[in-house]
C-alpha cells in the first residue's frame, strides 16, 4: 500500500532529483556510452567502434603527457596546500599580533576568481619585467620566461593553485583546532612538553579527520582547477602544462571530437570515483555523515 | 600536589623564558612573512592599476596616482553588461538551489519512504562527479534543449546541488522532532511545517550556503566559457578572459584594472563581511 508520506516525499524530491539526474547522472552514463562510438561528422552518423577510442587514447602522447602533468600537479598541490593551510591555521588560531589582518591575508585569494588571478600572476611571471625577474635581477640572474618554457610552465601553474586554495583549507583546520580542549594544552604545559611535541602527539592525531577531509577536497581540486591554464599557458608550450580537464576541453570544444572527449571524461569520472570510494573507506563516516 | 605542579610550571617556564620569546618572535615573523607573500600578487595588481602604465614595472613611491586605467578598461569591453549577466546568473542559481534543495533536504531529513537510501547515495555522488567535468555531454543536452548561449543554460546544471541537499538535510536533522508534533497539533500541514518551523531555524545554514554558492558561481569559468558566445550572456569571468587574451596590445595596467573590476564586488563584500564569510565557509564545510 502506498502511504501518504511516501507520495509527499516523492513530490518534494521530484524537482531536485529530475535536474540532478538530468545534468549529472544521465550525462555521466551517456558519456560512457559515447566513448564506444565514433564522433558524428556532418552527414556521417556515429558508428559503434568498441574500444577504438580507448586504444587511441593509450597511444596518444598528449593524453599520457596530460596524465603525467596532472599527477605532478596533484602530487605538489595536495601536500603543499595542506602544509600551508595547517601552518596558517596554527598561526592565527590563537592570539597573535594582527590576527584579523593575517587571517584576511591568507583567505583573500580564495574569494578571487581563478581566471582573474591568472592575469595577475601572468604579470608577476613576465620575463624581465615581472616581480619575480625584478627580484632575481637584483641578484644578477638572467630573466626567465616562467610560463613560456616547458621546464617551468607546469610549476608556474601549480604555484597559483596552491596560492588560491590554501586559505580555503585553512578554514577547516581553524575549525578543527578550536575543538582541541584547553585542558590538554594545560596538561601538556604541566608536563613541560614543547609546542613541537604537543603538535605531533596531540594536535596532529586529533585533527586527522579534518586532514583527510581536506586531502579529498585537494585531490578533487587537482583535477578540477584548471581555469588559470586557459589564460596563462593554454596547455603549452608543447603541452608542457596540459592537464586532463583542459585536454577534455581542447578535444571537445576546439577540435569538436566529442567521442574522444567523452572517452577522456570517462577517465576523469573513474579517477573521481576512486577518490570517492577511497574517502568512503578512509574517513570515519560518523564524522561527516552523522 | 597543586603547589608542586605550580612550582614545576614556574621552573620550567622560567628556564625556558628566553627560548620561548625567541620561538614566539620567529612564529610571529613567519606568520607575517607568509601573509606578505600571500598578499603580494594582489598588492602588485593594485599598484599597477592605480598608476600610469609608464610605472607598471618601476617602483616609485611618488608615482602619480590615477583612475584612468579603470575608466579605460571599463570602456574597452562591455563590462556593465557582463556585471549584469553575472548578477542575474548568481541570483538565479541561488534562488533555484534554495527552493529545490530545501524541499529535497526536508524530505530526506524528516520523511520515510522506499528508496530513500539509494536516492540519497545518488545525491551524494554529485559531490564527486560534478557537472563541471561533464561539459561535453551537457553541451549536447543544451543544444537539444535549444538553450545554447543563454544565461539559463549556464545555471541549469547547478540548480540541483547535491552539496546543498546534503547540507540542509544535516541541518534539518539536528532540529528537535518535538517541533514537528507541536506544529502538527496546531494543524500545520507539511509545507506549513517546513515554512514556519524548519526554514526559519535553518537560516544560518542557508546564509552560509548562499555565500559559498555566490562566490563559487561568480568565479566559475569553464562551463560559462563553453556555453556562451555573445556579450549578452557572458559572465564577468568569461568577459575578462576574452578581454585579456584577444587584444595582446593592451597594457598591463589596464588588464590589472579590469581584473580588479571583476573581482571587486566579491572582494569588497568579503572585506566587509569577513567574519560571516569565514564562519559560513567553516559551517558549510564541516557539517
Amino acid at each position: 500500500m502506498i502511504k501518504r508520506e511516501w507520495i509527499n516525499a516523492w513530490l518534494l524530491l521530484t524537482p531536485a532529483l529530475l535536474l540532478l539526474f538530468g545534468f549529472t547522472h544521465l550525462p555521466a552514463v551517456q558519456t560512457i556510452l559515447d566513448s564506444f562510438w565514433s564522433t558524428p561528422r556532418g552527414q556521417r552518423a556515429a558508428v559503434f567502434v568498441g574500444f577504438d577510442n580507448y586504444q587511441r587514447m593509450l597511444g596518444d602522447a598528449v593524453f599520457v603527457k596530460a596524465m603525467v602533468n596532472n599527477a605532478i600537479y596533484a602530487a605538489i598541490t595536495i601536500p603543499a596546500s595542506i602544509a600551508l593551510a595547517l601552518s596558517m591555521a596554527l598561526f592565527v588560531s590563537r592570539k597573535i599580533l594582527g590576527q584579523g589582518l593575517l587571517r584576511m591575508a591568507y583567505f583573500t585569494p580564495t574569494v578571487l576568481p581563478l581566471i582573474a588571478v591568472a592575469n595577475i600572476w601572468l604579470f608577476f611571471y613576465l620575463p624581465g619585467f615581472g616581480l619575480f625577474d625584478q627580484i632575481r635581477g637584483l641578484f644578477g640572474f638572467q630573466p626567465i620566461n616562467w610560463v613560456g618554457q616547458p621546464s617551468t610552465a607546469l610549476y608556474a601553474i601549480t604555484a597559483v593553485t596552491i596560492w588560491n586554495q590554501a586559505g580555503f583549507f585553512m578554514i577547516f583546520f581553524l575549525a578543527a583546532l578550536q575543538t582541541i580542549p584547553q585542558s590538554l594544552r594545560e596538561a601538556a604545559a604541566l608536563e613541560g612538553a614543547s609546542s613541537w611535541v604537543f603538535f605531533w602527539r596531540i594536535t596532529w592525531p586529533l585533527i586527522m579527520p579534518t586532514t583527510l577531509f581536506v586531502s579529498v577536497n585537494a585531490t578533487i581540486n587537482a583535477f578540477r582547477m584548471v581555469d588559470h591554464v586557459f589564460v596563462m599557458t593554454q596547455g603549452g608550450p608543447n603541452n608542457a602544462s596540459t592537464l586532463l580537464l583542459y585536454y577534455i576541453y581542447d578535444q571537445g570544444f576546439r577540435f569538436w571530437d566529442t567521442a574522444y572527449a567523452a572517452t577522456l571524461t570517462v577517465v576523469m569520472v573513474a579517477i573521481l570515483a576512486i577518490v570517492g570510494i577511497g574517502q568512503f573507506f578512509l574517513l570515519d563516516r560518523r564524522v561527516h555523515y552523522r | 600536589m597543586t603547589t608542586a605542579a605550580t612550582d614545576l610550571r614556574q621552573t620550567s617556564s622560567s628556564s625556558n623564558v628566553r627560548g620561548i620569546t625567541i620561538d614566539r618572535a620567529l612564529f610571529v615573523a613567519g606568520a607575517w612573512a607568509l601573509a606578505l607573500v600571500w598578499l603580494l600578487p594582489l598588492l602588485y595588481a593594485v599598484w599597477t592599476a592605480i598608476h600610469p602604465s609608464a610605472y607598471e614595472t618601476r617602483f616609485d613611491l611618488f608615482a602619480p596616482l590615477t583612475l584612468e586605467n579603470f575608466v579605460e578598461a571599463w570602456n574597452a569591453a562591455p563590462f556593465a553588461r557582463y556585471f549584469l549577466n553575472t548578477i542575474i546568473l548568481v541570483t538565479m542559481i541561488l534562488a533555484a538551489q534554495l527552493v529545490l534543495c530545501t524541499l529535497a533536504g526536508f524530505a530526506f531529513a524528516r520523511l520515510e519512504f522506499p528508496g530513500k537510501n539509494i536516492l540519497f547515495s545518488l545525491v551524494l555522488l554529485q559531490l564527486m562527479v560534478m557537472p563541471d567535468i561533464l561539459i561535453v555531454r551537457n553541451y549536447a543536452a543544451m543544444r537539444t534543449l535549444g538553450l545554447v548561449d543563454t544565461i539559463l543554460a549556464i545555471g541549469l546544471p547547478y540548480f540541483a546541488s547535491g552539496f546543498a541537499i546534503f547540507l540542509l538535510r544535516q541541518t534539518f536533522k539536528t532540529l528537535p522532532k518535538e517541533l514537528d508534533e507541536a506544529a502538527r497539533v496546531e494543524g500545520c500541514n507539511l509545507l506549513g511545517l517546513l515554512w514556519r518551523v524548519y526554514i526559519p531555524l535553518a537560516k544560518p545554514t542557508m546564509l552560509a550556503f548562499g555565500l559559498v554558492s555566490v562566490s563559487h558561481h561568480w568565479n566559475n569559468f569553464i562551463w560559462p566559457l563553453i556555453i556562451t558566445s555573445s556579450a549578452e550572456t557572458r559572465p564577468l569571468t568569461v568577459g575578462l578572459s576574452i578581454f585579456a587574451t584577444t587584444d595582446s596590445g593592451t597594457e598591463w595596467s589596464i588588464i590589472n584594472a579590469a581584473t580588479l573590476i571583476t573581482s571587486g564586488p566579491l572582494l569588497i563584500g568579503f572585506l566587509l563581511f569577513q567574519r560571516q564569510f569565514v564562519q559560513s565557509f567553516m559551517r558549510a564545510g564541516i557539517k
